[in-house]
């Protein structure tokens, strides 16, 4: 299970959804997944299972695979809910 | 025992080593695991190593343009690009810029504990990048060994600290008071615009009660944009030079495909440049937070600036072409009176100048964003053009910073090594008395949170 954050540089916020969502996986009990970033250049050809983004990405990445789209990188409870939703657990 | 000597003296030398090691004791302190402490280091040195990789290609498409520039106009040009320049920087001064970026973060945590200002800065590129600024200024200015390493890293952590609480009232205004803060090095510029705006401008009369054509969202990809924008400049420098000019540089090549290979040349290397920083801090932020957590856990998280773009994606683009325009007409105002020519830079514009537009959109609406976000644009243009300068040797590399702390702190930092020239003691003293001069005021003011009360910075 790979999982891809993605924003416009692949530096700052991607760098911090990837923070959350290795939060939210532990919270969840998932194991075995990695976490990594890529910026909106080439995160098509980085191979995931899951993309994570921000609303204004998620139109240019949409299509391969499942795209979580997070509103506010900073809640907890959204980012637990919508990786809850998108793996099929919690 | 020499090979001892050797090996610890080549340790200490390597700028990618001492960053692998740093990697390790962090990640070692954040008790991660094995697995993930072995390939965090290894990642950490990678990181650099494909840095100094992207620096070689980038500064072959910059050696390229100089010339052409310099043909075609008579003037010597210079396209802001932080990681073009970082990555130059390195070359010289990579072991400096390792020590200073390491110890800034244990400054950063130590003022965010000591002082009213609660903000750990998370932004590893930025604080990477002004740590390798503070290098070459200081070193400009005499500054060498432990002393330069010293003075960098106080000013780096009370720059990480002071910035986000210089952002934060207009920052409360964009988010609606949340519980994150800007950690971003164009602060300057966002203060200027979100203060501005609110003299100018009505924030009732918001710029997202527009929507933007969707036909322009290719410039969120910046490597596209950045390729678009270089392209125009090789092809007009070209141009202006003359079909000879351009193909002696060229080797023969036919103008048009040399301007667009050279721009994609740079594009490309910037991406590898980028490569190398994400692999650099996507090790060490993480274990920074893990530490700086425990020590300081009421602090706020300071974010990179697209943190606010999804608040008013509108005004991104809007800041982002009105920035931009502000720096070109810096460009005409500065080729008219003969300082060094600024290029407007793709990044800076858009990353800073849409930051400007959400700040001034928030203080004062469609004028709010408008006015603030073409200041923003003359102020990163005029500050690249005073900073070079300052740089030593590395302000003749047809590139330099491109967001105004960066080009405000080198100006200053600059200013006070020459006021003091050849007294390197003086120097760092007077540097860290005017950083100590400003945490003691907002400590004392006590309005840290809420107002900064100085915003000045070292």
């Amino acid at each position: 299970m790979k999982i891809l954050a993605v924003c416009g540089m692949g530096l700052g916020s991607s760098l911090l959804l990837r923070m959350q969502i290795e939060g939210a996986l532990k919270e969840l009990g998932v194991t075995g997944a990695t976490v990594e970033v890529a910026d909106i250049s080439t995160a098509k050809a980085v191979p995931a299972d899951v993309i994570v983004t921000s609303p204004q990405f998620a139109p240019m990445l949409t299509g391969r695979v499942p795209v979580v789209t997070i509103q506010n990188y900073v809640n907890k409870q959204e980012m637990r809910q919508k990786m809850a939703a998108v793996l099929g657990v919690g | 025992m020499s090979f001892l000597m050797s090996f610890v003296q080549d340790v200490l030398a390597v700028p990618a080593v001492l960053l692998g090691l740093s990697a390790l004791v962090g990640l070692i302190a954040a008790r991660k695991s094995v697995s993930e402490i072995i390939s965090g280091t290894v990642k950490s040195i990678l990181g650099f190593l494909i840095l100094g990789g992207g620096a070689g290609i980038l500064v072959g498409a910059l050696n390229n343009m100089g010339p052409l520039m310099e043909a075609g106009f008579g003037i010597k040009g210079v396209v802001p690009n932080n990681e073009a320049i970082v990555a130059i920087a390195q070359k010289t001064l990579g072991s400096q810029t390792a020590l200073i970026m390491i110890f800034g973060f244990v400054a950063n945590v130590l003022f965010a504990r000591i002082t009213p200002f609660k903000y750990i800065f998370l932004t590893g590129h930025h604080t990477f990048y002004m740590a390798a600024m503070l290098s070459a200024v200081l070193g400009t200015a005499g500054l060498t060994g432990w002393m330069l390493v010293a003075t960098g890293s106080l000013l780096l952590g009370g720059l990480m600290v002071l910035m986000p609480a210089l952002a934060s009232p207009y920052m409360d205004q964009v988010t609606g008071g949340s519980d994150i803060a800007l950690g971003h090095f164009g602060t300057f510029g966002y203060w200027l615009s979100g203060f501005v705006g609110k003299l100018v401008g009505n924030k009732e009369d918001s710029l997202e009660n527009y929507q933007f054509p969707k036909s322009l969202s290719f410039f969120r990809d910046s490597l596209i944009s950045t390729s678009s924008i270089m392209f125009i400049i090789f092809l007009v420098s070209a141009v202006a030079a003359g079909n000879d000019a351009t193909l002696k540089l060229s080797g023969g090549q036919n103008m048009l495909v040399f301007s667009l290979l050279q721009a994609l040349t740079f594009a490309g290397g910037v991406a590898i440049v980028l490569y190398g920083v994400r692999m650099i801090i996507g090790e060490i932020v993480p274990a920074f937070k893990g530490i700086s957590d425990k020590i300081v856990p009421e602090a706020k998280p300071a974010l990179d600036c697209p943190i606010t773009f999804p608040y008013a994606p509108t005004s991104v683009l809007v800041g982002f072409i009105v920035s931009f325009l502000g720096g070109i007409v810096s460009m005409l105002i500065m080729g008219a009176v003969g300082l060094a020519v600024i290029v407007p830079g793709l990044i800076p514009h858009f990353f800073v100048g849409g930051t400007a537009g959400v700040f001034g959109n928030a203080t004062g609406g469609k004028r709010g964003a408008i006015v603030g976000s073409f200041l923003n644009g003359i102020l990163i243009s005029f500050g690249a053009a005073f900073l070079l300068p300052t740089l030593g040797a590395l302000g003749f590399q047809n590139t330099t910073f491109g967001d105004a702390d960066f080009q405000i702190v080198g100006i200053i930092a600059g200013g006070v090594g020459n006021a003091f020239k050849g007294s390197a003691v003086t120097i760092a003293l007077v540097m860290l008395a005017i950083l100590a001069v400003i945490l003691a005021v907002g400590t004392v003011t006590n309005k840290a949170s809420k107002r900064p009360a100085n915003r000045k910075a070292a």
